[in-house]
């Protein structure tokens, strides 16, 4: 299993990382070598098996629909890098 | 400085200060002289807040006063991994990604703690979004063993474990995704207790993978590790994996012994890559408990091996998905200068994510990316069943199970840095448990000739914490490991 430097810059650009010659090589070498022990799992017949998303199941997970408070506005945007009134502002994206 | 208080336990603590042989002030600023101390050496704090932390002292010693302590627990401080949003404290999950970070609310479990009353020492270090094993891929400092400072406390809850083994506080929460609270308590001679999926809420705690994390206490004592789980396994409408099973009194029946109870030593936890010295501790354990009127049986859970790679698949899936909202939008790092937006996301995230985060999100994004998502990720869901199955089929025949914590003692700061299948190696006998959502602890069963502490895992059926606890005292009370503090 040997990942190519393509296969390595499409899914740094999926996960939107952009990533510098050397990390790209170093990711290729490392991901090669981990999805190498991975391919263990295919001697395991598992046709016949569910899969299992998580472990506990938990039911009645529904509330009662009833307005309750959020959280006020000037807290929840405290941290932003930038804003304008009260909302987060990004790079322009359309021209 | 009053060392003899900085040895007792939570509670042992808690009879001192509801008969006013201490007060919390004194209680909590002798827990910040220690870390004055020690700290530069051991480095188990990315940051304390005294001030808040006295305050809240201070609030308990009045309730003290009035006869009005909000529990067993009330004065008594505490510390948290920074996985933990903490109302106006900074949270980074030890990330430069959420530098600067003053989270708006508490976690649900952090809340808990400060409505019994636990001053909050300080946030602890840990692997960068509790990515590791070692608490080395903190992007801020590493954290050194206790123990032998030289060597690495264990991961990714090594902050909270090395605090409290060198008695810097007396207990901590850490979280458990695949070992993170057992592994670093077996390597620092702790008492880590991950509970059942669900039995804690995860709300207001860092995201790192959403069907394996839970909230995990540690402490030196197995009674304190119940006193810390009672105080926060409650319900919460916040966390839709939140248990509604109302959490049974952990410590009614912990001194109950186990006599009668079988217990079953999986075969497959004994082979390729354990320390003998390892082994042989956990064996002795096995038949001190035999001793005390268990009966011990070999099991087997024949898809062990296949755990690593069943993990290291699904625990980066969601690790990609989860870490996508770090795109220096709505809080944390942005990078400046960008083109446009796509280019701010990528920029942000290239410069806010370190070695290990990358390479866990671009293996997930990988094993999800179309094209591989059958033959990587709904593989290992597939596994996931076939894992869970073996411990499901051992219960119907034991009530526990009994396996070594990690396969190795403490390793050197650095040793497995460069290698990250060897790092991923430690934590072979604490993943298959989390993988079925079960409860584990681990609790010191010895150390080797070097020194180093060695680790006990107790595995049982979901929701039998109790039964857990009840094993680990009764092993606990033959032994003075609690009363071992590191020469530090």
């Amino acid at each position: 299993m040997t990942l190519s430097l393509e296969e390595v810059r499409h899914v740094a650009a999926l996960a939107r990382l952009s990533l510098s010659a050397d990390e790209e090589e170093r990711y290729r070498h490392q991901l090669s070598a981990i999805l190498e022990a991975m391919e263990q799992l295919k001697a395991v017949n598992t046709e016949q098996v569910e899969p299992t998303s998580h472990a506990v199941a938990v039911e009645g997970l529904l509330r009662e629909d009833v307005v309750v408070p959020s959280m006020d506005p000037e807290k929840a945007l405290a941290n932003a890098p930038a804003r304008v009134g009260t909302s987060f502002a990004v790079p322009k994206i359309i021209e | 400085m009053t060392p003899e208080l900085l040895n007792l336990s939570m509670l042992e603590l808690s009879t001192k200060l509801a008969r006013r042989e201490t007060s919390s002030v004194e209680v909590t600023g002798a827990c910040l002289g220690r870390i004055e101390q020690v700290d530069s050496k051991v480095r188990a704090f990315l940051r304390v807040d005294a001030k808040g932390a006295l305050a809240a002292a201070e609030a308990s010693d009045a309730r003290r006063k009035q006869n009005a302590a909000l529990g067993p627990l009330d004065g008594i401080p505490v510390a948290l991994k920074d996985m933990f949003l903490t109302e106006g404290v900074e949270t980074t999950a030890a990330s430069k990604i959420l530098a600067g970070f003053i989270p708006p609310y508490d976690a649900t479990a952090v809340q808990l703690l400060k409505g019994a009353g636990l001053p909050i020492i300080g946030k602890t270090n840990q692997d960068e979004y509790a990515m590791g094993s070692s608490t080395e891929s903190s992007a801020f400092f590493p954290t050194h063993n206790p123990w032998d400072l030289s060597r690495t406390p264990g991961g990714s809850s090594g902050g909270s474990a090395a605090a409290v083994a060198c008695r810097e506080v007396f207990g901590a929460l850490g979280t458990d995704t695949g070992g993170s609270i057992r592994q670093p308590a077996a390597m620092t001679s702790t008492v880590g207790l991950k509970p059942t999926y669900g039995r804690v809420s995860r709300y207001g705690v860092i995201a790192y993978a959403s069907s394996l994390d839970q909230v995990s206490p540690i402490a030196r004592t197995v009674r304190d590790a119940a006193a810390l789980l009672q105080t926060i396994a409650v319900h919460d409408p916040k966390d839709s994996t939140s248990s509604p099973a109302r959490a049974p009194d952990y410590l009614a029946e912990i001194e109950g012994g186990v006599a009668g109870m079988k217990l079953g030593v999986p075969r497959e936890y004994f082979t390729e890559g354990i320390d003998p010295e390892i082994e042989g501790a956990v064996r002795r354990a096995a038949s001190e408990l035999e001793k005390l009127g268990a009966k011990v049986v070999e099991v087997s859970l024949p898809h062990t091996r296949y755990a690593l790679a069943t993990y290291y698949l699904i625990a980066p899936a969601e690790a990609s998905s989860n870490l996508a909202r770090y795109d220096g939008v709505r809080y944390g790092l942005r990078a400046q200068g960008a083109r446009g937006l796509r280019e701010m996301y990528s920029q942000t995230r290239a410069a806010g994510f370190g070695p290990e985060v990358k390479r866990r999100i671009m293996l997930g994004t990988y094993a999800l990316s179309a094209g591989y998502y059958d033959a990587y990720y709904l593989k290992a869901q597939k596994m996931r069943t076939l894992i869970r199955q073996d411990f499901l089929e051992a219960f119907k025949n034991v009530d526990a199970v009994l396996s070594p914590t990690s396969p190795v003692t403490a390793f050197k700061l650095g040793e497995k840095l460069d290698d990250p299948l060897a790092m991923y190696l430690v934590d072979v006998f604490t993943l298959p448990c989390n993988l079925a959502g079960l409860p584990g602890m681990s609790i010191p069963c010895g150390f080797s000739a070097a020194g180093l502490p060695i680790g006990l895992q107790i595995l049982g059926r979901h929701f039998d914490e109790a039964r857990l606890l009840r094993i680990a005292r009764a092993f606990e009370r033959e032994h003075d490991f609690d009363r071992r503090a590191p020469p530090v």
